[in-house]
């Protein structure tokens, strides 16, 4: 495989990870918000 | 509070567009290596971002133990988090560099296999105040988080105490690394910090919130069990 490759994977594979967790927050944080909105019903 | 997160949301996202262009388009290419030596640009900040976040942790672990401070249990929390998420970067991106320079994806290492120790303390860390609903959870945490914080500078100093595959530090003393690479290096961990600090604030907001939503549970159940 081309150093090139390894280099593309390597950034991909950070961007992938953070986007991941990012993902997980928000996920949770529409959770947290229905939750909060039920509470105040 | 809310324009400061959109601020650090804009300046974050600008500085790591410019992070990346500086460290695939600016810095020089390494010449035994070659561009896959451009994969530093992100392992090396992830790592000492990881082991900032530690210590974070250790600290606020600390003080939670003293004071029993509900923040400080927070930042204890989301620290030990976002520095997972670090660390894995640093996990994936460093066999990816070591495959076409070493020709291998792996090797039990220290400075490697005491990173993976690392990691595992702080993900059963996670596991621990995930699963665990004993009101102890906080403390025993806490304790854990003290003694895995004892890892980090056996991870940074491993490379001295023995023989390791791990190429030496090359910034500070006896580094070698070309003034523009070391540029683009604190380029990109500026970017990372900034990454760092808007996905603590995140997670630090829902933490709080969903304290409160629990709380709020609690005294509604406890409520409706009265009448």
């Amino acid at each position: 495989m081309n150093s090139m490759h390894y280099l593309y994977a390597a950034y991909i594979a950070t961007w992938v990870i953070h986007g991941s967790y990012l993902a997980i927050l928000v996920r949770k944080f529409t959770r947290v918000r229905k939750e909060i909105a039920e509470l105040k019903k | 509070m809310k324009r400061g997160f959109t601020i650090l949301a804009v300046v974050t996202a600008i500085l790591l567009c410019f992070a990346l262009y500086e460290a695939l388009l600016v810095a020089p290419t390494e010449q035994t290596m070659g561009n896959v030596q451009r994969i530093f640009y992100y392992h090396v900040p992830s790592a000492w971002t990881a082991f900032l976040l530690f210590g974070i942790n250790f600290v606020a672990s600390i003080f939670y133990l003293a004071k029993r401070s509900s923040k400080a249990d927070i930042l204890a929390l989301i620290s030990a988090e976002v520095g997972v998420v670090f660390c894995t970067v640093v996990l994936v991106t460093g066999p990816i560099w070591a495959r076409p320079v070493w020709g291998i994806w792996w090797t039990w290492d220290m400075r490697l296999t005491l990173t993976l120790v690392l990691w595992l303390i702080y993900v059963s860390y996670l596991v621990l105040r995930h699963f665990s609903t004993s009101g102890k959870t906080p403390v025993v945490a806490a304790v854990l988080a003290i003694f895995g914080a004892l890892d980090v500078p056996l991870v940074y100093f491993s490379i001295w105490f023995f023989r390791t595959q791990h190429p030496s530090p090359v910034i500070g003393d006896g580094g070698s690394l070309d003034p523009r690479m070391a540029h683009v290096l604190l380029i990109n961990w500026a970017a990372f910090l900034c990454l760092a600090w808007l996905l603590c604030w995140t997670r630090y907001r829902l933490e709080f919130l969903k304290r409160e939503v629990e709380e709020a549970q609690g005294f509604e159940s406890l409520f409706e069990e009265r009448r």
